[in-house]
């Protein structure tokens, strides 16, 4: 053993620099009875880190329930896959480029994008839809613009250009994002079930080929930087964002796929976070086994290059492919039609440690298992007394406003709410000509299988200010919310994936939020039978801001546990989207009025005021308006279906009536507060426009749906009536229309 | 009509336009590598599918227009064969000198995918016999290229032998004369940003792009390679 690069007593006192705390720079040498070296330690740092090692949060991951019937692959691999049917599987996951995006936008988003196929296609599915949930600080900031600009730019460069639509997502604004934006891009494929591949070393003597780009210094210990918090000086962490080249990685998407499909591969992962490192040592973890690597055969762009960089580089659109034994030249030959650099650099060994070799000497040793096996903390978690405070908030004596239809058209205005078309149009939505359901057309995007009578829905969600008022709830509804909108399409529902962002986890505010979002997501996933089949956490989401005397203040984002949903639509003609289709349907709200204002987006853009309850969520309620809405696309007897979100009852009926080009008019009869009925944000709702109304109650009632009777689609103006408050809202289409669609091109400047 | 789709490093509308013209044209449709110095036998058109060929490395197109496949294309097209270039196909085509002009950023600087209208211009080519003439077409872009521009000269050539076949008529782009697609000389070589192939199914929200594969139907050429 070599103990080249550093004095040893000067390592302990370093142990931050590679992400360990020095307790667990004093566990690593108790397990391994001796000092690492500099390099060993980096690479123990990373895998420890929270981005790969989900040190702080997989103790509470035990609330998830993992497992059904639809679950092809659970956690734990390169991503989840679910069995929609007819020997199909859809490969899904999300994942966050925060921090890479809050110092360079373009590459963040760009190199988001590409990590996520990798693992998409890593595990032997085609990617066919994109959905990126993004969310900014305030919109008339030029940080926001350059943020807003930057990552659709990136997304679009890459998307675009690899040929996978993009197909949905969420925009949205609120001043905790402001300089720690959220870009968490989820992916999805389509596999055979018989070509689902792992990321597995396979068995002894079996080659490690490194595939695609040549390690640079690009994004260096960025699985640390990702795990930290951000504050002015993350400006000078720039080299630890990748840099993409999207066709690099079209290049190796092809030649994976096509070889998984021809049988020559045992095991196949990307190179994401931390790396060389990650990708091998997992992989050996994975069959139990260890490896040796030769780290002088790794292929680099830049010369001088040491172990610490060609281990810990992230430099972009790399694999490593394990052969199948004794097809290693049918491989190579499959891979140099598609012109790509491949390397044989090491091989299984019996042995159950990660060695790496340099210049003929040993400069890793170490065990696979304590590598894989991050230590584990739980943290006291305490609710912070502003929130309850804020929750508890007496919400009686705030004003109901006598402008509502203005409230209407401010609401429609704000950019979390206006259209997100001119951002849309920046994604190729088609490509690859599956994408039956645009972007902003339906409350959840649609692609058809080719040969199959059968849809894929996919949806992302997230209300952060829910659960930043009641994180148990907020997440839960999350969850209600995808399931909700996958409903809206005409798809049922089966498995989800997580982003969960935070802010730092020793904080005991942050820590019980993350208790409390993981508790709801995974009871709200066991009631609505949604498996969780993986995801990702980003802790650290704050920033650390200098105040003038010296002291620091610090900044933590909303919590947002945002949930990728997948579902499946049995027969695609059945299908629903948000526009009105006519005049003269019948409008419903399937569910229960709005009474209560807390929480809402309402509350916050007109009387400035984030607090009160969040509605309670009840997810009896929550399955049986699901099944009411598919009941009545399944029975065709409606195929315009929208869910009540952010801005509640009037604006969901605004945007039905947008998207058709076709007015209505509905009356609303109850004794709550004006405000509460057309603005509130209660849980479970959704508007239906029928034909048969006498059929469509029939169904309903034979479900137990609670449902009202709204009124009719008409006209050219959007009228809603509070006969019990004598109030009349009224706005014509065109001066809906003005408000809600400018509003994102502004912010796109 | 046999079919050929040639498939570079990089293209990514190659799987649809081999779906579109199986569907429409030739249930045996086959990708031809980049590396291939000729054509299959019988080929009738080829087809240049959109995308980003070689990542659009030095300009859109350009490495493309000089792999090894392309001389067999060009000798095609020389031949009188049919060629159909979309998006990138087209870049490709006006790298390869096959058709005139060249296609630059997109007038405000940015990706743009959406329904676009075009107005059928001539319905006298192979590629728009089953159109009528001034007929109104929904068909999408998806492109940051697309923004046609030629000298004039060129441009009143294009105008005065009706080679303009395809216009915008709400022009995304900022191309000269609201060109959406043209023709070369002869009529068998046709370039275009709009792509017909994502508008062949109902399901997917446009039919109108089927009228170009139709009108190929029934132009059954006697060139062949």
């Amino acid at each position: 053993m070599t103990q080249t690069h550093s004095p040893l007593p000067s390592l302990r006192a370093r142990a931050a620099t590679f992400g360990l705390s020095e307790s667990e720079y004093d566990l690593l040498v108790e397990k391994i009875e001796r000092h690492p070296n500099a390099l060993e330690a980096a690479i123990v740092g990373a895998m420890w880190s929270e981005h790969c090692g989900y040190k702080n949060s997989r103790p509470l991951f035990k609330a998830f329930p993992t497992e059904g019937p639809q679950v092809l692959q659970g956690p734990g691999e390169n991503a989840g896959v679910v069995d929609i049917g007819e020997g199909w599987g859809v490969a899904f996951k999300m994942e966050s480029h925060n921090h890479p995006s809050a110092v360079e936008p373009v590459q963040g988003a760009a190199t988001g994008v590409g990590g996520i196929l990798r693992d998409i296609f890593a595990m032997g599915a085609r990617p066919f839809a994109v959905l990126d949930s993004l969310r900014f600080g305030d919109p008339d900031s030029p940080r926001t613009k350059f943020l807003v600009n930057g990552v659709v730019e990136g997304i679009s460069h890459y998307g675009n250009a690899i040929g996978v639509p993009t197909v949905g997502g969420e925009v949205t604004f609120h001043p905790s994002y402001q300089e720690n934006p959220l870009v968490n891009v989820m992916a999805l494929g389509l596999l055979r079930h018989e070509d689902l591949a792992k990321g597995t070393m396979g068995e002894v003597g079996n080659q490690i080929i490194y595939v695609g780009s040549k390690t640079g210094r690009d994004g260096l210990g960025g699985a640390v930087f990702a795990s930290a918090d951000l504050s002015d000086a993350s400006q000078a962490d720039r080299p630890a964002v990748q840099v993409g080249d999207p066709f690099m990685e079209k290049l190796l998407l092809e030649a994976t796929l096509e070889a998984i499909e021809a049988g020559v591969v045992a095991g196949v992962q990307d190179m994401g976070a931390a790396g060389l490192v990650s990708s091998t040592c997992e992989m050996a973890y994975r069959a139990g086994l260890g490896i040796t690597m030769n780290l002088d055969d790794v292929p680099t762009r830049e010369t001088g290059m040491v172990p610490m960089e060609l281990c810990l580089s992230e430099s972009q659109e790399r694999m490593i492919l394990v052969p199948v034994p004794g097809r290693e030249q049918e491989l190579y030959d499959l891979l140099a039609k598609w012109e790509l650099d491949v390397v044989n650099i090491g091989q299984v060994e019996e042995h159950h440690n990660y060695r790496l070799m340099w210049k003929g000497e040993v400069v890793c040793d170490l065990p696979v298992d304590l590598l894989n096996e991050a230590p584990k903390y739980t943290r006291e978690g305490v609710e912070s007394l502003g929130i309850i405070a804020a929750r508890e908030h007496d919400l009686t004596d705030i004003p109901v406003p006598d402008d509502l239809g203005g409230v209407l058209l401010r609401l429609l205005s704000h950019p979390t709410i206006a259209s997100k078309r001119p951002i849309f149009e920046r994604y190729d939505q088609q490509v690859m000509t599956n994408t039956v359901v645009l972007p902003g057309a339906a409350d959840a995007a649609v692609m058809r299988v080719k040969g199959s009578a059968m849809g894929v829905a996919a949806t992302s969600d997230c209300n952060p200010r829910f659960v930043q008022l009641d994180p148990y709830v907020g997440a839960a509804a999350a969850v209600a919310e995808a399931a909700r909108n996958l409903a809206c399409v005409g798809a049922t529902p089966l498995a989800i994936t997580d982003n969960l962002n935070f802010g730092n986890p020793h904080r005991p505010e942050v820590y019980y939020q993350m208790q409390q979002a993981v508790q709801g997501i995974g009871d709200a996933c066991r009631a609505l039978n949604t498996p969780v089949t993986g995801g990702n956490v980003s802790l650290y989401n704050q920033y650390v801001e200098a105040n003038p005397d010296g002291t620091h203040r610090t900044v933590a984002i909303h919590p947002t546990p945002t949930i990728g949903m997948v579902g499946v639509l049995p027969d695609i003609i059945k299908r629903a989207t948000l526009g009105l289709k006519g005049e003269g349907q019948v409008l419903y709200l399937l569910g229960e009025l709005g009474d209560s204002i807390g929480a809402s987006q309402y509350l916050e853009t007109v009387h400035g005021l984030e607090a009160g309850k969040v509605p309670p969520l009840d997810l009896k309620l929550e399955q049986t308006v699901i099944d009411g809405v598919l009941g009545l696309i399944r029975a065709g007897l409606t195929d315009t279906a929208h869910d009540c979100a952010e801005g509640g009852l009037a604006v969901t009926l605004a945007e039905m009536a947008m998207a058709g080009n076709v007015g209505l008019k509905v009356q609303i009869s109850s004794d709550t507060r004006a405000d509460a009925l057309l603005f509130g944000e209660a849980h479970s709702r959704v508007v239906v426009a029928v034909s048969d109304p006498g059929a469509a109650e029939t169904l309903l009632r034979g479900l137990d749906v609670p449902f009202v009777r709204l009124g009719g689609a008409g006209g050219a103006s959007v009228t809603i009536a509070l006969p019990r408050q004598n109030v009349e809202l009224s706005v014509n289409l065109t001066e809906l229309s003005a408000a809600y669609d400018e509003p994102l091109n502004v912010v796109l400047g | 009509m046999n079919v050929a789709v040639i498939q570079f490093p990089g293209s990514n509308c190659d799987a649809d336009a081999l779906h579109a013209a199986r569907m429409n044209l030739d249930p045996s449709a086959r990708f031809v590598w980049h590396t291939e110095e000729g054509l299959p036998a019988g080929t009738d058109l080829v087809f240049l599918p959109g995308g980003f060929s070689y990542g659009d490395h030095l300009r859109s197109g350009a490495v493309a227009a000089r792999s090894p496949v392309m001389q067999a294309v060009k000798a095609h097209a020389e031949r009188g064969g049919f060629v159909l270039g979309i998006c990138n196909g087209f870049q490709v085509l006006t790298e390869a000198g096959l058709l005139p002009g060249a296609l630059s950023r997109n007038q405000d600087l940015h990706f743009l995918c959406k329904p676009v209208h075009l107005r059928v211009e001539n319905n006298q080519t192979a590629f728009t016999s089953a159109y009528t003439p001034g007929q109104t077409l929904e068909i999408p872009i998806a492109h940051g290229e697309g923004n046609y521009y030629a000298d004039a000269q060129t441009i009143e050539a294009l105008e005065g032998e009706g080679r303009i076949i395809f216009r915008y008529l709400d022009n995304p782009n900022g191309s000269l004369n609201d060109i959406a697609g043209i023709v070369s000389e002869r009529g068998n070589v046709l370039g275009m940003m709009p792509h017909p192939e994502r508008a062949v199914e109902a399901l997917l929200g446009s039919e109108d792009g089927r009228g170009l594969f139709q009108s190929l139907k029934q132009h059954r050429t006697e060139v062949r390679s």
